[in-house]
């Protein structure tokens, strides 16, 4: 998932069918317990069936839109087919992959369960014929065998046998390895990923280069020190990272699981387990591999896990035992067979296979599986055969990381180092020409110089040319040579120091107790280490509404029931408690269960009162039948527990009350089932085959022997699916229709509920359709889809509810932070206009003040029409003028600019500028809707799009499918230079996480998919204010520094060797010592960077929170630019050359040697560069302190060292130095001449041109003198 | 609603989800100031108060030193004399190469004057110019272990193409080879003045460079002679001519220490210097000069220091007074936020 393939990839669905078991029986509401009806089903495999939208109004369970969502996501191709209803995608947060298939995982697990029904004994009909049964079966088998037979092998277990399971194929055996390396091939492997680095084989050429006899400028080993520095920083890195997985590792394998062996359950370690063998599992148990469920404690075959590790979801999943192998487990037979899977992958939310026993053949899904990594719950054991083990488990295959990406600053830095590589080969080539020419002017000398001999004179090579190949040859090897004393112009070790400050930077963001969030114990997590510094240059942000910028935690508000609205007066927050306690009073006479739930609803008690009455009357018995829906059409497991947390007030009253849990997939549905218990109807019973519902009291139990067909749905599919004749219904219609605005306008997510009244005759002939539908081979999905319809129509409509979903904190404040720091909120949500829209209200998000562009066309005409007309009224020009535009802007990039937009308009030339300027005085925002981005994106109109939508404050577009989500991102990502990033929480945010530059998942209900596709993930939508204003700006304006230091830094020491190459004849001798020059980048001068990098503040948290302004600093890439790059060198030409000339100048005639001026040079320029960075430290922690002045001293340690070896040339010459002033008083001189320009540039740009983060730092620095105190907020609001 | 997130806590089914949720230790982030980058830290701003004094003391440091230098460098008496084109004869003035190859005597006698009083110890150099004893070649071409160690006589690889002639050289190299060989003696009124040419090299390279034991052997056997001979009898911790010699200089005009005189000359006082020239500057058209000079704390004659001082400290100094009238004249108060981007062009956002 992480790899940007999509869940269901949309590969030949019937070669591969996703196993969407349909059965709606468990949601089935009000239906008879007509055994052919049950019998019926029961043929019906639920594995095998590609149908997703299989009769999901069906028995109601489904709410259309859920349907849609899976058809378009899981089959693309049809699209078009989708297109028309996909307005409604979205409503629900659960519409992709993950949600429909746990749908279908207790749906096709309820199927199993058909037998049970049989068991009953309540028989009939015709279809339940054993012979027919077994041939029907096989015939499916078939099927499934030519589904698997697509795939290349399928994989073949032999249950209870791992010899022969094991015999022909090389599975894994369960032993899991993430560690990369062994002790063996440690070396030879970490060195092999190494070298993949362009950096290292930089390095390592450099080194070779200098290998060379004519070329050796250092000494050889000397030459290697850095490349093998790195190597082992590295390797000892990576060995340490693999030793700790080593040891996790050895702990999970040491695990112990039961294993039958030899006819009884032992123990055996995790690592021993093979493919095939039997494994029993107990309660809170971690289940150790991919195993197909034989059979369980429950007679039924129900298992519940918790796939908390896999997926992240707290809720449990329901899996099912196949009954076939239940019975044989539960008689306590072994079971043997022949399992047929597919090979392993990495779709967690996928599994087709099929089982042979005992000649009979049976298809298994996902819901009979169980994977590693999940925990067993609610469940005394089971039994399960290992299908998949060790490392082909699916969540192995899922830990794979996010793909990398670049940052943008990295690419402009990629830019600038071409830059260096032209000054570099500048140089050389001056180096090089200087040699060739000084060559040619000598060439009848050259034996008689006493510094340059080209041949020898005595010994037996007399007379043969001592390393000298002729001039041109000589010139050429001069300009390698040369490369290899400048080697570090190109900062290779820039990229190194650059990892580790953006890991220093996780570090302190992900332990940020600003970004913790405590109510999903979440802390901020950093999944991509490269783009921190992007952080502080966004400016587009695309949320998902749902879970993103709402909890995703459904209240059930309002219900307009027979055209009736109840909840409106109602003070929820306020009266929520009171209301409770009279629910629970008037509860408490009328039965002995009384239904504790664990959270409490808010109740109207007027509705509540009307359901007190007796069951007569239209109105009271749509009330019925709406609660039932509720109650009934669900998914929602019911958990009963003992309440031991009564309080002793009540405890007589609770004697034996019983508290309920609901553990659901659809919070939706979940809210739904609450809100119906907090009215008296508890869902308290759910089963296969049955629903036990207690109204007030009275256990009603489901089916009983009337027919009905209650549906849930989103407006748009339910409403034209209804019964169009009464008088009476439109009235009901009209009215339900205008709560349904107004819900809707409240932001509230809307449900339509209807009921139908169904004959035994219109079931059985539904039945027998049902059963040719979806045992059909071909076409199946549209047949059932057929089939739904015709059982789908006429429908009466009972009523709507209106569910919050409530605005997760401090998502307005966020929001209203980052436009003010200019940054674009664009809302793509699933969610209808209205809901969208008043969201877009409430979060602040829109402002009544703004002018709104709606564009909701449906065709790509209309579509046409409506953006020209919006852009002529609003006077939007077009892209050529927006580039000349752009170009401009570049123009004058130092100077401060507003968000493009603005200055755009504000600066456009006369002739545009008048009409503008009228017309931008009110703010515009965007309303597009998913069906006209279909044909806008897929069209020409692309463009028009874009200069419209750039040009408005705020965009919101609803009802968008996943896929368009990117599209819209690619949008601005392709026609801008601005950086995006993408907030959202589902799987449908996905795609869109991935294609922007940033792409930032919310732990939130809705699984991990999003997060796993991440690069930074976080608990709440408010956190992004932090981490972009803070964290952001911070680590921008540290790497930005950091880079431009690291160029100057490395260009200063490369400059000022050039200039003393000058003047020995070209001939590339450096006066420090070959260990100093190797060291100057490595030990000397690294560390100061890399904690300022890390440590380094501008202004605090408080101050950029205050004035999230200030974020235009990334915006204008103040920190980094073509500018400051410029000025960097300027400065470093001019500082080289004082550090070069001060020392000529000062020791010219006189006695000084090479290694005391080189020891000079090596000292003055580390001092210079440390002062330099000291300069620009704009936060002195301790740690900074050391690193600095540290640096100093352990430069001047190493200097010591080296010439306190005899060995060497320099020995004994610092002693010498520092005897003597002259060279104290030329470091001073240096250091105080160097930066005075600098400095001097520095106060100017203070004094006359003060930035607003130097302004905003005085003012924090100050703030503590009261007159500084300033009424800024005020102004800064402006 | 039911989202038991590890809220409640009561019995069952919840009760055995929440049996682990104790022992899952919480993410939350540790407290420290150092994880919140809260620290305590000094956060220096450039008030026009700093700037100034900074300027300020930039310049009250740096004028005194400058003044200092500049004084020690007038201090220092210092006779220089070009001889390398006056010690040719007239008849050899067309091929000095030829000349100075050649092997007649090539005594030349120069005449110094003494411009005011010179206080022992006058140091003697030898200055040569446009001779790069810091190119590649050169500087590379010695070998440290054969100066040290008798072993390492034949350690020779580093001093192609001077390593051998047959046998190995030693002390080998170009460096070596090309050692300085003029000598000069200086006599006043008449009367010798000794030249001390003890102590003239570093000690830390008499001690632990050149070995004791080290005896020059088979150098200058070539057909090609560089330079000076070495008296094979004397080890090469005490040849002090080679030793200055190889510390080889880091700019192509550059000076080394000769000698010492240990007596005071006087002003105008005639100094005459029987000068042998022998090295070969020729072939390069290199200067070679003669110079006495006396030192002080800072070393030789040399203005530079002294004027790069004054200058800097003066500039530092105008710069302050600079800074003063234009904070007083046009002062930005600090942290004014009238000044910020978006309050400065209101039409702006």
């Amino acid at each position: 998932m992480t790899s940007g393939e999509p869940l269901l990839s949309s590969s030949d669905p019937l070669s591969a069918p996703p196993p969407n078991p349909l059965s709606r029986i468990s949601s089935l509401g009000c239906l008879c317990p007509n055994a052919s009806f049950s019998s019926s089903i029961f043929e019906d495999t639920p594995n095998d069936l590609f149908d997703v939208n299989e009769g999901e109004n069906l028995f109601s369970a489904v709410d259309k839109a859920l349907r849609e969502g899976n058809l378009e996501y899981c089959s693309p191709l049809k699209s078009s087919f989708c297109s028309a209803e996909s307005q409604i995608l979205q409503q629900f947060p659960l519409k992709c992959p993950p949600q429909d298939r746990k749908r279908m995982v207790s749906w096709g697990g309820s199927m199993e369960l058909q037998q049970n029904s049989l068991a009953f004994g309540i028989s009939g009909g015709s279809s339940h014929d054993p012979e027919n049964k077994s041939q029907r079966i096989r015939h499916k088998s078939m099927q499934i065998d030519d589904n698997l037979s697509h795939e290349e092998n399928p994989r073949l277990i032999y249950v209870n046998d791992p010899r022969t399971t094991n015999d022909k194929y090389e599975f894994t055996g369960n032993e899991i390895r993430t560690s990369k390396y062994t002790l063996i091939n440690f070396l030879p492997k970490n060195l092999f990923i190494q070298f993949h680095r362009v950096a290292y084989l930089y390095f390592l050429a450099i080194a070779a280069l200098n290998q060379l006899p004519p070329l050796a400028v250092f000494g050889r080993t000397v030459s290697l020190f850095p490349l093998l520095f790195v190597l082992c920083v590295t390797a000892i890195k990576d060995g340490y990272e693999d030793w700790r997985r080593h040891r996790s590792d050895q702990n999970e394998n040491n695990r112990e699981a039961l294993v039958l062996q030899s006819g009884k359950f032992q123990f055996k370690k995790w690592k021993k387990i093979w493919a095939g063998e039997v494994v029993k599992i107990c309660a809170d148990d971690t289940i150790p591999c991919d195993m197909v469920l034989l059979g369980t404690s429950d007679p039924s075959g129900i298992a519940y896990i918790q796939t908390m590790n896999l997926d992240g979801e707290s809720n449990l999943k329901t899996r099912y035992a196949r009954q076939e192998t239940t019975s044989m487990v539960f008689e306590g037979g072994t079971v043997s067979g022949l399992i047929r899977c597919e090979q392993p992958n990495r779709n967690i939310y996928e599994f087709t296979a099929n089982m042979e026993m005992k000649g009979k053949r049976f298809p298994l899904s996902q819901s009979n599986i169980i994977l590693r990594g999940c925990q067993l719950k609610n469940t005394e054991w089971v039994v399960g055969v290992v299908v998949y083990a060790g490392q082909e488990t699916k969540a192995m295959l899922n830990s794979a990381m996010s793909p990398s990406k670049r940052s943008r600053l990295e690419s402009y830095m990629n830019r600038e180092t071409l830059w260096l590589s032209v000054f570099l080969f500048t140089m050389c080539l001056v180096v090089a020409l200087g040699m060739g020419l000084w060559l040619q002017c000598h060439k009848d000398r050259l034996d008689s110089l006493p510094y340059y001999r080209k041949t020898y004179f005595g010994g037996r090579s007399a007379g043969k040319s001592y390393k000298f190949y002729g001039i041109p040859m000589e010139t050429f090897f001069s300009f390698l040579s040369s490369i290899i004393v400048f080697q570090i112009m190109i900062p290779i070790s820039l990229y190194i120091t650059m990892e580790l400050v953006r890991l220093g930077q996780s570090y302190f963001m992900i332990g940020d107790k600003h970004m913790y969030d405590s109510s999903t114990d979440s802390r901020f997590q950093c999944r991509s280490l490269n783009i921190n510094e992007d952080l502080g240059q966004i400016r587009y942000v695309f949320s998902d509404k749902t879970g993103t910028l709402t909890e995703n935690k459904m209240e059930f508000r309002k219900a307009s029931v027979h055209g009736k609205n109840y909840g409106s007066s109602v003070l929820m927050s306020d009266t929520s408690q009171d209301t409770n306690i009279t629910v629970s009073r008037t509860a408490a006479p009328v039965g002995k269960n009384r239904w504790k739930l664990k959270s409490e609803v808010p109740v109207d008690s007027e509705l509540m009162a009307f359901l007190r009455k007796e069951l007569a009357g239209d109105e009271r018995i749509a009330a019925h039948e709406f609660f039932l829906t509720l109650t009934t059409c669900n998914t929602v497991i019911p958990i009963l527990t003992r309440s031991l947390s009564s309080s002793c007030m009540d405890s007589e009253f609770y004697e034996d009350a019983e508290a309920v849990d609901y553990q659901g997939e659809s919070p939706d549905e979940q809210a739904l089932v609450a809100a119906a218990s907090a009215y008296g109807y508890t869902l308290f019973e759910r089963t296969s085959g049955h629903v036990v519902i207690d109204v007030n009291g009275e256990k009603l139990r489901f089916p009983n022997d009337s027919v009905k067909v209650l549906v849930k749905g989103a407006d748009t599919s339910i409403l034209s699916i209804l019964k169009r004749d009464a008088a009476e219904d439109g009235h009901i219609r009209h009215a339900t229709q205008s709560h349904l605005n107004e819900y809707s306008s409240e932001g509230l997510r809307t449900l339509v509920i209807a009921s139908r009244d169904l004959t035994d005759a219109e079931l059985e002939e539904w039945q027998c359709m049902y059963e040719d539908a979806s045992t059909s081979l071909t076409d199946r999905s549209i047949k059932l889809c057929q089939t739904a319809a015709l059982i789908e129509c006429n429908l009466q409509l009972i009523g709507a509810t209106g569910i919050e979903d409530k605005l997760q904190e401090g998502v307005p404040e966020a929001i209203e932070s980052l436009r003010q720091a200019g940054i674009k909120v664009w809302v793509l949500t699933g969610d209808k206009q209205e809901t969208a829209i008043s969201i877009g209200l409430s979060c602040k998000l829109l402002t009544s003040n703004m002018q709104q562009i709606i564009i909701n066309g449906t065709s790509e005409e209309e579509c046409r029409n409506l953006l020209s007309d919006a852009k002529a009224k609003y006077g939007v020009r077009t892209s050529s003028c927006r580039n000349w535009n752009l170009k401009w802007k570049r123009n004058a990039e130092s100077h401060y600019l507003e968000i493009p937009n603005d200055t755009k308009l504000s600066n456009v030339p006369m002739g545009f500028s008048e009409k503008e300027e009228g017309t931008m005085s009110t703010e515009l925002a965007l309303i597009i809707d998913g069906n006209s981005l279909v044909y806008i994106l897929e069209k020409d109109l692309e463009s028009e799009l874009f200069d419209l939508a750039t040009s408005c404050k705020v965009v919101l577009c609803c009802r968008v499918a996943p896929l368009q989500k990117a599209g819209i991102v690619d949008l601005i990502k392709s026609r801008t230079d601005d950086m995006t990033l993408a907030i959202g929480d589902g799987a449908n945010d996905v795609s869109m996480i991935q294609m922007a530059d940033v792409g930032v998942g919310i732990c939130g209900q809705e699984g991990r998919q999003a997060v796993m596709a991440s690069d930074f993930a976080m608990g709440q939508f408010r956190f992004l204010k932090r981490l972009l204003l803070v964290h952001g700006h911070w680590n921008y304006q540290r790497v930005g520094y950091l880079v431009l230091y690291n160029f100057y830094r490395n260009a200063v020491f490369v400059l000022m060797l050039f200039w003393y190459i000058l003047s020995t004849a070209f001939s590339t001798t450096s006066a420090l010592t070959d260990w100093s020059s190797v060291f100057y980048s490595v030990i000397y001068t690294s560390v100061p960077t890399i904690v300022v990098g890390i440590l380094d503040k501008d202004l605090s948290h408080k101050t950029l929170l205050e004035y999230p302004k200030l974020y235009g600093a990334g915006h204008r890439q103040e920190s980094y630019n073509m500018y400051l790059f410029w000025i960097t060198m300027i400065d470093t030409l001019w500082q080289s050359l004082v550090l070069f000339y001060i020392p000529v100048f000062t020791y010219r005639e006189s006695t000084i040697d090479i290694w005391s001026m080189g020891s000079l040079w090596t000292i003055s320029v580390v001092i210079l560069v440390n002062m330099h960075l000291a300069m620009d430290i704009q936060r002195w922690l301790l740690l900074t302190h050391a690193a600095v002045w540290g640096s100093i001293i352990i430069t001047y340690a190493c200097v010591v060292v080296l010439d306190s070896i005899p060995r060497f040339p320099n020995y004994g010459t610092i002693y010498h130095l520092a005897k003597s002033p002259t060279y104290w008083l030329s470091i001073l001189l240096i250091i105080c001449l160097a930066l005075l320009p600098r400095f001097i540039f520095k106060v100017l740009h203070q004094t006359f041109w003060p930035s607003d983060i130097q302004i905003a730092r005085e003012a924090e620095i100050l703030r503590k003198r009261p007159n500084h105190v300033q009424s800024k907020p005020d102004q800064s609001s402006s | 609603m039911m989202n038991s997130n590890a809220t409640s806590s009561s019995s069952g089914v919840a009760g055995s989800t929440e049996i682990s949720t104790p022992r899952r230790n919480s993410k939350r982030p540790k407290y420290s100031k150092f994880t919140q980058q809260e620290l305590p830290a000094c956060k220096p701003i450039l008030t026009p108060g700093w700037v100034i004094s900074a300027f300020m003391l930039v310049s009250i440091v740096f004028i005194p030193i400058g003044v200092a230098s500049l004084f020690a460098s007038r201090d220092v008496v210092e006779i220089v004399d070009r001889y390398e084109t006056a010690c040719i004869p007239p008849a050899s003035k067309s091929h000095k190469v030829e000349y100075i190859q050649s092997s007649e005597d090539k005594t030349c006698n120069r005449t110094l004057r003494v411009l005011k009083r010179m206080k022992q110890p006058i140091y003697v150099y030898y200055q040569l110019d446009n001779f790069y004893q810091n190119h590649r070649r050169y500087v590379k071409s010695r070998s440290d272990e054969q100066l040290k160690y008798v072993r390492s006589e034949n350690d020779t690889s580093a001093c192609k193409p001077e390593d051998n002639n047959g046998l190995s050289i030693v002390p080998c190299g170009l460096i070596a080879w090309s050692l300085f060989n003029d000598t000069y003696s200086f006599s006043r009124n008449n009367q010798q003045l000794t030249v001390n040419k003890k102590g003239i090299s570093w000690k830390s390279d008499r001690e632990h460079k050149f070995g004791e034991k080290v005896y020059p052997k088979n150098f200058q056997n070539g057909k090609l002679i560089g330079g000076a001979h070495l008296n094979s009898s004397i080890p090469l911790s005490e040849q002090e001519d080679l030793i200055v010699w190889m510390r080889t200089a880091a700019l192509p005009t550059f000076r080394k220490l000769y000698g010492k005189i240990e007596v005071d000359l006087q002003e105008n006082e005639l100094i005459q210097v029987a000068v042998e020239n022998n090295y070969n500057t020729y072939s390069f058209n290199g200067k070679k000069k003669l110079v006495l000079s006396t030192t002080t704390w800072l070393g030789g004659k040399n203005d530079f220091l002294g004027i790069a001082y004054l200058t800097v400290g003066g500039l530092s100094f105008f710069l302050s007074m600079a800074f003063t009238v234009v904070y007083l004249a046009k002062p930005r108060r600090l942290g004014d936020s009238s000044y910020l981007s978006w309050n400065r062009n209101p039409g702006g956002h």
